[in-house]
C-alpha cells in the first residue's frame, strides 16, 4: 500500500462511480481488459461480448430480464425498525443507509416481484449487490421471508437471485437472526410442496450462504461467480497459504457438489422456466429451452 | 496457577499478598496474620465484585474467552450421567470441535451437542479451538434427527469464535452444513434449549442456537462477527476491537433488551472461571426450568412456538 493506492485510486473510483447510467461510455472487462461499449454490454444482459464475463446485474434489470413482457407486480415488505443499535463505525449506519438508498433508488438490498415467467406465475426475489454489498439485515430478511410467504399464498415457485457479502454488520446480532428467520420461510415453502430455486450470482458469501441461499431445491450458479462461506482473504489470513486457482468459483462448487449447474445468463430464463414447469408438473412452455444433451453412442462392448 | 486478565490487576495484587501472608503464617505462628488475611480476603472479594459488576463489552469478551472458563465437556461431566459420545457424520469424518451424544439430565434422556474449545494446548489443537468444520455440523444434524425420531430433547452448548475458515471446510460445503443445521433445529418436534456458554460467534453459533429457549451466561458474548473481525472490516483498523465490541451490542444485557435470548444465567462472583462448579450448577438449574416450561407441549406446538419466536425477533423493537 502506498499513497497511490490509498488516495489516488479511490478518487478515480469515486469519479467513475458518480456517473450514473453513463452514455457513450466504454468499460473495461475485468477479466481480459478489453474495452467494450457499455450499451452493448447492457443489451447483452450485462455479459461482456467476447470474453463472456458476467458483470453484476441490478435488481430491476434482473426482474426485467425474467418476467414476461418485462412486467411484474412489486411486492411490498413490512417496515423494520431503523438502526435499533444506534450503530456507528467510521460513519453512522443511518448515513450509510441514506446514501445507499439515494444511490440505488431501493429501500434495501432485496427487491421482490410477482409475475409470469414463460406463462407460469412465479415470485422472484433479487438481492442487489449495489445496496451495501447486498448485505443481509432486518429489511432484506423480511423481504426474503415475504417473498417465500407470497409464493406460498399464490401457490407458485420462488426464485431467488443471491448476491451478497454476508450479514449486515451494522445491525449486529439482529442481522445474524436473519439466518434462522429466513430458514423458517424456506421451511414453509417446502411444506407447501412448492419449488425453491436459488441462482447464485457474483458474489454470494457469508451469512446468506449459511442460510436461504444454500437451502434451495435446485442451486444454479452463474459462470465465474465467487460463492463461499468465508471470504478468500479471511481464509488466506487463517491458513497463511495461497488459495488454489478457481477456488470458490461456480465451476469449483459444481465440482464439489454444492450446485446443480452453472448456467450462462443468456440461458438462465429458459432454464428456470423449464425447471419451474417440471417441478410444478405444468405443461411445457414456449421459452426456448436448451437443447437436449446429445446422445452419446454407447461404447461397443469389448470382447477382449 | 490462576491467570489474571489485565483489568483484574487490583485483585491479583491482593491475592498475591494473601498468598505471601499464608506462606508466612505457615512458617511461624502469628495470630495477627490470620486477621490480616481475613481483612485482605474481604477486600479482594469486594474489589472483584466491583470490577465484575461493571464489565465493559470488551472486558466481557476477555472473560468469555478466559482459558479457565468451564467449557462444553465440563458442563457435560457436571450435568449428565450415563453420557455416550457419538462420532462422525457418516459421510466424510468426525469433527472434535463439536461434541455430541446422549445421556441423562436429571434422570431423563437428552441429546447434547456443543462446541468444545479445549482446556490445554493439546486439547485445543484436538478440538480445533472450538471452530467446527462441515463434518461437525453434519454430525449435529445427524444426532438431532436421531433425537427427534426418539422424541428426545436436545441441549445445545454454544462456545465458538465461529465456524472454521479453511480450504477443506469450504470444499466440503461449510455454508450448506451450517444452513442445514439451523434448518434441522427449526424442524425439531422435540423441544430444544441452547446455552451460550462463552462465545456465540456468528453462523457457527446459530447452527446450534436456534432453540425454543436460548439462554446465555451473564458474561458470555453473542455476535454476528468477532469484535476483531468487525474492526478489521468496518473500521479497517484492527486496534478498534474495543469500540466494535461496544457498538455491536454483544452482552447478555443487550441480548435481553433486543429480545434475542430468553434468560440470563448469573455467574459466580468474579466470573465462571473462578467457580466452575457453581456456574455449572446454575446452568443445570436454568436448563431444568426451561425444560419444565416446555414439558407436555405437543410436537407441533413445540415446532410452531420456536418458528414464531424467531419470526418475531426484531419486529417489536
Amino acid at each position: 500500500m502506498n499513497w497511490i493506492s490509498n488516495v489516488v485510486r479511490p478518487k478515480i473510483r469515486n469519479m467513475l462511480a458518480r456517473r450514473d447510467t453513463p452514455e457513450n461510455l466504454w468499460i473495461k472487462c475485468p477479466e481480459t481488459g478489453q474495452l467494450v461499449f457499455f450499451k452493448d454490454v447492457e443489451a447483452n444482459q450485462f455479459v461482456i461480448p467476447g470474453s463472456n464475463y458476467h458483470m453484476r446485474m441490478g435488481a430491476t434489470a434482473r426482474l426485467k430480464s425474467m418476467f414476461d413482457g418485462e412486467t411484474w407486480l412489486d411486492i411490498g415488505v413490512r417496515d423494520v425498525p431503523l438502526d435499533p443499535l444506534k450503530f456507528r463505525d467510521a460513519r453512522r449506519y443511518t448515513d450509510r443507509l441514506k446514501d445507499a438508498r439515494t444511490k440505488t433508488g431501493m429501500n434495501d438490498a432485496v427487491k421482490l416481484g410477482y409475475g409470469r415467467l414463460d406463462g407460469l406465475p412465479v415470485v422472484i426475489g433479487v438481492q442487489d449487490f449495489d445496496f451495501m454489498g447486498g448485505s443481509l439485515g432486518m429489511a432484506a430478511g423480511e423481504a426474503v421471508i415475504k417473498g417465500l410467504e407470497t409464493a406460498v399464498d399464490k401457490g407458485s415457485p420462488f426464485i431467488l437471485f443471491a448476491a451478497s457479502g454476508g450479514a449486515r454488520m451494522q445491525e449486529g446480532i439482529l442481522a445474524l437472526m436473519q439466518l434462522p428467520r429466513t430458514t423458517v420461510g424456506v421451511q414453509r415453502l417446502r411444506e407447501a410442496h412448492l419449488p425453491y430455486i436459488v441462482v447464485l450470482t457474483n458474489p454470494t458469501t457469508g451469512g446468506v450462504t449459511a442460510s436461504y441461499a444454500m437451502l434451495g431445491d435446485v442451486h444454479i450458479a452463474e459462470p465465474g461467480a465467487l460463492i463461499g462461506f468465508a471470504g478468500p482473504r479471511v481464509i488466506e489470513q487463517t491458513i497463511r497459504e495461497k488459495l488454489p486457482e478457481g477456488f470458490q468459483k461456480s465451476e469449483y462448487l459444481k465440482e464439489h457438489g454444492m450446485v446443480d449447474m452453472v448456467v450462462p445468463r443468456q440461458e438462465l430464463r429458459a432454464t428456470l422456466a423449464n425447471l419451474c414447469r417440471l417441478l410444478t408438473k405444468a405443461e411445457p412452455g414456449t421459452a426456448a429451452i436448451s437443447p437436449a444433451p446429445e446422445r452419446q453412442a454407447l461404447p461397443a462392448p469389448s470382447n477382449a | 496457577m490462576r491467570s489474571y486478565l489485565d483489568f483484574e490487576k487490583p485483585v491479583a495484587e491482593l491475592e498475591a499478598k494473601i498468598e505471601e501472608l499464608r506462606a508466612l503464617s505457615a512458617t511461624g505462628d502469628n495470630g495477627t496474620i490470620g486477621e490480616e488475611i481475613a481483612r485482605l480476603e474481604a477486600k479482594a472479594s469486594g474489589v472483584l465484585n466491583d470490577i465484575y459488576s461493571e464489565l465493559t463489552p470488551w472486558q466481557k469478551t476477555q472473560v468469555a474467552r478466559h482459558p479457565q472458563r468451564p467449557h462444553c465437556l465440563d458442563y457435560i461431566a457436571g450435568l449428565m450421567t450415563d453420557f455416550v459420545p457419538l462420532a462422525g457424520d457418516r459421510t466424510f469424518g468426525d469433527d472434535d470441535a463439536i461434541i455430541g451424544g446422549f445421556g441423562r439430565f436429571r434422570g431423563e434422556s437428552v441429546c447434547v451437542i456443543g462446541q468444545e474449545k479445549g482446556s490445554n494446548t493439546e486439547a485445543r489443537l484436538k478440538h480445533n479451538f472450538g471452530m467446527a468444520r462441515p463434518e461437525g455440523y453434519r454430525k449435529a444434524v445427524r444426532l438431532m434427527e436421531m433425537a427427534d425420531r426418539f422424541d428426545i430433547p436436545v441441549i445445545g452448548l454454544v462456545d465458538t469464535a465461529g465456524a472454521y475458515p479453511g480450504i477443506g471446510a469450504e470444499e466440503r460445503g461449510q455454508a450448506e452444513a451450517i444452513a442445514r443445521s439451523t434448518d434441522t433445529c427449526l424442524g425439531l418436534g422435540a423441544p430444544n434449549i441452547a446455552i451460550v456458554l462463552g462465545e456465540g460467534g456468528s453462523g457457527g453459533a446459530i447452527a446450534l442456537a436456534t432453540a425454543n429457549r436460548v439462554l446465555m451466561l451473564q458474561h458470555a458474548i453473542y455476535s454476528v462477527i468477532s469484535p476483531e473481525g468487525a474492526a478489521s472490516i468496518l473500521w479497517r483498523d484492527t486496534t478498534k476491537a474495543q469500540e466494535a465490541a461496544t457498538n455491536m451490542k454483544i452482552t447478555s444485557d443487550d441480548m435481553t433488551w433486543l429480545g434475542i435470548i430468553d434468560g440470563v444465567i448469573t455467574e459466580p462472583a468474579g466470573g465462571a472461571h473462578r467457580d466452575p462448579a457453581a456456574a455449572i450448577a446454575a446452568t443445570g438449574a436454568a436448563i431444568d426450568k426451561a425444560f419444565g416450561e416446555l414439558n407436555g407441549l405437543s410436537r407441533d406446538t413445540v415446532r410452531r412456538q420456536r418458528r414464531d419466536k424467531f419470526l418475531n425477533i426484531g419486529r417489536s423493537l
